[in-house]
């Protein structure tokens, strides 16, 4: 899969992230492709937030080199905000902006980066909201009334607001229910082929590796051990991925077969 | 990015370039119903196979133009649509995008409204004062028939937030004002050669009003509004569901120690302050009016009575309950918000601040009626 014609879209080189005495990713290395869904997999505290916190600059990181589309990122204030524009993240938690609306929270980013009139963005931001599955009922809602759910569907939609090309996802599907979970799933492979995106996911749940990712990498003691279509992933000799799969969990899923 | 050909049959628009976010601001500027004015025919072409780029910024664009020409009466079509943009437009095209415009009131009546608010916010106001406080003395009693179930620790380790270490910054507060008021009345009374009165001016003020009236205000800003952003967070966290789901009362183990905490603290505060105020005030009088220590004291002692003290120390207890059920009241109305985590907490300290002068006024009705 790992196709030399693909454009890259994150590129990450012998990355060193730790903290204090303790090292969180050894000389890590990851390609991201243009357009593809990658899925990140590892053990609880084994260090896939810290590497998706440290690609989009909000760690520092001791060694080794980051390029986003092209651009480095060695975390200064300018690298940063000319690739914010063009990324989109999705928190755990939502992070939605307590104090705003629905509508305004997606409105945020485009006040910040574009010059539209008021009457542009509201269209926009209702069209998103209606991308995402929700409808205009719900854009005058504060994040406090919303549901686990919605709060994740508007959260997506303010990472997607002003159209990025990489969207990172930190477990996106974590506190939901099996059938909104599926849903959400779903939405994210619909949206990631309209609008052409590059995915990079955080994920726990083995669902969604198999409905929406194009190459799942698992990390492991700081390192890509795997990385590789699900079938080649699972296909894998390397202990740690065989126990992570071949779990009773991953047991009771009917594997696809290519 | 979007010309205009008028052809015979109509009119022809051609897009090109890049239709995206960046471009959003030139390209919504475009005003179909223009053309209709002109005298445009029904139907019109709109040719986007000269786009290189699109988001849903320049699909909804697109979709926005076909919108506004058929409200204006024009057909327009689209032609020449790229394979690789086809998913995108139709997305977009199956939303709604609009909405009904929101309500817009007059400046008056929105004036209007805020006064007609705020009654019943008055009332409910008055209302929440009155069961934080039935709510605080029920969980007291419960308390005081079963002293097991005090929360001694949380009490002393409150009682230490808001007594011990406040102490330092209260004793110097104090110290300053009975120094600043011992400095005045010398420089007032020593006009008519009455500077031995500055010892009546600083022994009854501070023993009588300032004293108790500062710690009071100082404690609804120090220890009220952290009282107040504590139980608000807790709140917002669902932390006092979750002591309430164990059975627990949230009020007996929550509110009942601070607020007993507060009613311990305030009045030692109040004696220390006291002190350090009259220290103050006669540190003044000896290096800036002359009044050896000795004659202060004596004179202190003819000028001041235990009523004095009194009528001071008294007052405090019951400003640290109003403070304590202000703070508590206000942090268990706090919503999901940030903001209004804020706003509780401002809330709190304007309105125990000024629950306290008003309480310090009726006191001082009260004492005046019984003589002290």
């Amino acid at each position: 899969m790992a196709d030399e014609s693909h454009e890259l879209a994150i590129s990450v080189r012998d990355l060193v992230v730790g903290f204090g005495r303790q090292t969180v990713l050894d000389h890590l290395s990851l390609d991201v492709y243009r357009g593809e869904t990658l899925g990140l997999v590892g053990a609880s505290g084994g260090g896939k937030s810290v590497l998706m916190r440290t690609i989009v600059g909000l760690l520092p990181k001791r060694s080794g080199t980051i390029e986003v589309l092209h651009t480095k990122l060695d975390r200064t204030e300018e690298s940063v905000q000319a690739i914010g524009r063009r990324w989109g993240i999705l928190f755990q938690q939502g992070a939605l902006f307590s104090s705003l609306t629905v509508l305004q929270n997606l409105q945020f980013p485009m006040r910040e980066h574009l010059t539209i009139s008021q009457e542009l963005m509201d269209e926009i931001a209702l069209t998103k909201l209606e991308m995402v599955g929700l409808g205009v009922a719900d854009a005058d809602k504060f994040p406090s009334q919303l549901s686990g759910g919605m709060t994740k569907r508007v959260a997506l939609a303010r990472a997607l607001a002003l159209d990025p090309e990489i969207v990172f996802l930190d477990e996106p599907t974590s506190d939901l229910d099996p059938i909104a979970a599926n849903e959400f799933d779903l939405l994210i492979k619909t949206l990631q082929q309209t609008l052409g995106l590059t995915v990079f996911m955080v994920t726990h749940d083995l669902d969604s590796l198999f409905t929406v990712c194009d190459r799942v990498a698992a990390l492991s003691e700081g390192r890509i051990v795997t990385i590789g279509s699900i079938s080649e992933v699972l296909a894998s000799s390397q202990p740690w991925v065989r126990a992570y799969f071949s779990g009773a969990r991953g047991l009771r899923r009917k594997v696809p077969t290519q | 990015m979007l010309k205009q050909i008028l052809t015979n049959d109509g009119l022809y628009l051609k897009a090109a370039g890049a239709w995206t976010a960046a471009n959003a601001h030139l390209l919504e500027s475009y005003d179909i119903s223009e053309l209709r004015r002109k005298g445009v025919k029904e139907s019109a072409v709109l040719d986007v196979g000269g786009i290189k780029a699109l988001d849903t910024y320049g699909a909804w664009l697109i979709e926005r133009l076909v919108r506004r020409a058929r409200a204006c009466g024009l057909t327009l079509e689209i032609v020449n649509l790229p394979e690789r943009f086809t998913k995108l437009v139709q997305a977009v095209h199956v939303t709604h995008g609009e909405r009904k415009p929101a309500k817009r009131t007059g400046s008056v009546s929105m004036f209007l409204e805020t006064i007609g608010r705020f009654f019943p916010q008055f009332a409910e106001d008055l209302a929440i004062f009155a069961e934080t406080l039935g709510a605080i003395f029920s969980a007291l009693l419960r308390v005081v028939i079963h002293p097991r179930r005090f929360r001694l620790t949380s009490a002393v380790h409150h009682f230490d937030r808001v007594g011990w270490q406040a102490m330092p910054i209260m004793l110097l507060i104090s110290f300053l004002i009975g120094a600043i008021i011992a400095q005045q009345g010398i420089f007032h009374f020593r006009k008519f050669g009455a500077d031995t009165y500055v010892v009546d001016l600083v022994g009854i003020l501070v023993l009588r009003e300032i004293g108790v009236l500062l710690i009071a205000i100082m404690s609804a800003g120090r220890s009220g509004s952290s009282y107040t952003a504590e139980l608000g967070s807790m709140k917002m966290r669902e932390e006092i569901d979750a002591v309430r789901t164990m059975g627990l009362d949230p009020v007996e183990v929550l509110m009942l120690p601070r607020v007993l905490a507060l009613i311990v603290a305030v009045p030692v505060l109040v004696f220390f302050g006291s002190l350090a105020a009259l220290y103050g005030g006669g540190l003044v009088a000896w290096l800036y009016g002359g009044m050896s220590p000795a004659i202060f004291i004596s004179r202190l002692q003819e000028a001041v009575s235990v009523n004095h003290f009194e009528v001071g120390i008294i007052k405090a207890p019951f400003m640290a309950l109003v403070i304590g059920i202000v703070a508590c009241g206000e942090g268990l109305r706090v919503k999901g918000s940030a903001e209004s985590l804020g706003k509780r907490t401002t809330t709190s300290v304007v309105k125990s601040i000024f629950l306290v002068i008003v309480l310090d006024g009726l006191f001082a009705i009260f004492f005046a009626s019984i003589g002290m």
